[in-house]
């Protein structure tokens, strides 16, 4: 392997090696995060109090939509791409990604989209101002003018989703060292596989809705617009059908992280492996016939409420075995608490309180109730800061080891868990019980008698936000002055990846590995 | 299809994928959108109205009287007066009658509105029949003028039973950017 990395800024604009790409996704995913938790910190410093104190109603909307954009868009998805990106070659013995300069190419065109996006907070009429979800006809008749910006840049991050996925599926399906069966991979390689699939079955569809948008509003037709014989019903339909899968895209991966991690903590295989494998098969199936479960109050005969509201709890079927197979991994095994493990059983309790809240607002008459309120902001962020968030940081301190050749400081580790979980708990919890009150979401003012959960909210938030900049002090000390690691770091673990020295080799299984 | 692609696998499956995601983006822009029409107009969610009907019976069912109300209301920004002449009327299924709206324009430009109808409940949408309406095309109004807008209706003698009265509501929109020629042209405003 005289073959060695590239000197300079070239070695990072050029690469076509899976781990620098891996890196710089990450890195990315990790600055986008400070970005829009910024966003965050802004939206919560205005609900501190009631009233108007710190930012325009206005300003207030463009914060909730960008943070919600860049935090889907920017944070969490190319972070669990830069961990397929470092992990699924070295999983399965192959020498790099199947199609190493489509793979340069999808990461360069990320900053670019996110640079389009966010220079639009600095345009006039500021930047776009309805909700993530962008729904017509405010994201077209009534939307600021940058949102032709917003929707290029969509454009783009749907472009690179889609380059990334094929790379994926590609890999996976043709690049596995000899031995190596479908049913041998490892989980997150199975998690990553079915989630390919979705991303190129959906992102095409954002594509689609985002461009009927743009068409609505710069060349006359009316796809949304009712004066032109449009329906805006139709935005929403089209945009869950993208959007309901999008959720289980920013899932699926986390299940495969959590599966690798709890075995090698509980000293004992993964319970269920094969039930694992068709519980994330069928949850991506069903994530396809369930869209309808986020629109039960546009006005839908009552076959279809029900129809959705079944399907919608069909999902904590496959959902349920996971959550039982990780228990039973743990069951009587000889458990230890380095932070991944932390992170990963928090995840296991945490995303289940999510998974329950989901299966509340499944119930469409009681949805009625719940819609559009802070009890929906509960059940995402119980599912995504815990589901996403945390897998990721259990990820990072499972490999940074491998990646970086250096242990990270499992004092620090820990404390940086202990500050997320409380910050967690203290913002995101109190969310419930203001919004099954009845305080809407979305609203930079609120009732007074909101008062005491918002404040609660906050100060948990900014709890959340500083464990975070503790994290990212964490894995830049670990790369610079970090003890050494050794090639397995963990007790047996599972995996090719630990059979290759740490740091890993610029050029890993250059040579098929034998997989027995 | 086979001797299409390269004979390198990965190339070969890229393509594939490649090819699937493109299907999905046409998927989206050409066809959910007249797939959701046709489906709406089958089941009558939303309760999108149908075209324009043609009689082919004059059989009127005496034994049933059916009440027929009507809400008027203006879209965001839309300037002009707009209501039904009356409020509610009582009909058999299968008779034919005539409701005249009225709607005036106050200001100073000539300007173009659309109306666009709704029904509930949406099971009565496809038991609606409008043989004769305004909304089928759009109002060109001078400033100052005001008009009578006729619409014609029939109730299907099929009405299920258990509906005794039809909400029709028509929301007026301003499209006068979008017809500012004045032209027709649009024949793919239906309703």
């Amino acid at each position: 392997m005289a073959h060695g990395p590239a000197k300079g800024i070239t070695r990072w604009l050029y690469t076509t090696n899976h781990k620098d790409i891996g890196s710089m996704y990450l890195w990315f995913s990790f600055a986008m995060f400070f970005l829009g938790g910024i966003f965050a910190l802004v939206i919560r410093a205005e609900l501190f109090q009631p009233g108007l104190q710190i930012v325009e109603p206005n300003f207030f909307n463009q914060m909730t939509t960008m943070h919600g954009l860049i935090m889907v868009f920017g944070a969490v998805m190319p972070a669990f791409v830069g961990l397929a990106n470092w992990m699924i070659p070295m999983m399965v013995g192959a020498p790099d990604m199947a199609l190493p300069r489509m793979n340069n190419w999808s990461f360069w065109i990320l900053p670019f989209a996110f640079m389009m996006l966010v220079s639009t907070l600095f345009m006039e009429g500021g930047a776009p101002n309805f909700g993530w979800t962008f729904y017509a006809p405010l994201s077209t008749t009534y939307a600021p003018p940058s949102v032709t910006f917003f929707i290029f840049a969509v454009h783009i991050m749907g472009a690179s989703s889609i380059m990334g996925a094929i790379n994926i599926i590609a890999t996976i399906l043709n690049m596995r060292a000899p031995g190596m069966t479908l049913m041998k991979m490892p989980l997150f390689v199975w998690t990553w596989l079915i989630t390919a699939y979705l991303l190129i079955a959906v992102m095409p569809v954002l594509a689609g809705v985002v461009t009927m948008m743009l068409m609505d509003i710069h060349f006359g037709t009316s796809f949304f617009d009712a004066a032109g014989g449009g329906d805006p019903v139709l935005f929403q339909h089209v945009f869950w059908f993208f959007g309901h899968p999008e959720v289980y895209i920013m899932i699926l991966p986390a299940f495969g992280i959590v599966s690798a991690i709890i075995p090698t903590f509980a000293r004992k295989p993964l319970f269920g492996y094969s039930s694992m494998v068709y519980a994330t098969a069928s949850i991506a199936f069903l994530s396809f016939i369930v869209w309808a479960h986020h629109m039960f109050t546009v006005g839908m005969p009552i076959a279809g409420e029900l129809f959705f509201m079944y399907a919608t709890m069909l999902i904590a079927v496959p959902t349920g075995v996971k959550v039982f197979n990780w228990v039973a991994t743990m069951f009587r095994g000889a458990m230890t608490f380095e932070t991944p493990m932390l992170f990963a059983v928090a995840f296991v309790i945490l995303f289940t309180i999510g998974g329950f809240s989901g299966l509340m607002l499944a119930i469409a008459p009681a949805d009625f109730q719940y819609h559009d309120t802070y009890f929906v902001v509960a059940h995402f962020h119980y599912v995504l800061v815990p589901g996403a968030i945390f897998s990721i940081t259990a990820a990072v301190y499972y490999w940074l080891p491998k990646w970086c050749g250096h242990m990270y400081n499992e004092t620090m580790g820990k404390a940086h868990f202990w500050l997320a979980f409380i910050g967690l708990n203290l913002t995101f919890f109190p969310m419930h019980f203001a919004g099954l009150a009845g305080m809407p979401r979305r609203i930079p003012d609120y009732h007074m008698m909101f008062a005491d959960w918002n404040m609660l909210s906050s100060m948990g938030a900014f709890l959340f936000g500083g464990a975070q900049v503790l994290f990212l002090y964490i894995v830049v000390s670990t790369i610079l002055k970090g003890k050494k690691a050794t090639a397995e770091v963990w007790e047996n673990p599972e995996g090719l990846e630990w059979t290759v020295p740490s740091p890993a080799p610029y050029h890993t299984f250059s040579t098929p590995p034998e997989v027995k | 299809m086979n001797r299409l692609l390269p004979e390198n696998p990965v190339a070969a499956l890229s393509i594939k994928l490649g090819v699937w995601a493109v299907g999905m983006f046409v998927f989206a822009l050409w066809i959910m959108p007249p797939m959701y029409d046709a489906f709406c107009e089958i089941t009558g969610l939303n309760g999108k109205t149908g075209d324009r009907y043609e009689v082919t019976s004059a059989e009127v069912d005496t034994s049933r009287t059916i009440k027929v109300q009507f809400v008027a209301t203006n879209n965001q920004g839309m300037p002009w007066e707009f209501a039904p002449e009356v409020r509610t009327v009582e009909v058999h299924p299968g008779e034919q009658t005539r409701v005249n709206f009225e709607a005036f324009n106050p200001t100073e430009q000539k300007m173009v509105g659309q109306a666009i109808p709704s029904l509930v409940p949406y099971k009565a949408s496809s038991y609606f029949h409008k043989t004769e309406c305004f909304c089928f095309d759009q109002q060109h109004l001078e400033a100052g003028e005001g008009a009578e807008l006729p619409m014609f209706f029939i109730v299907d003698r099929d009405l299920p039973q258990q509906i005794h009265t039809i909400t029709l509501s028509y929301t007026l929109f301003d499209v006068t950017d979008r017809f500012e020629d004045g032209e027709d042209n649009v024949a793919s405003v239906t309703q």
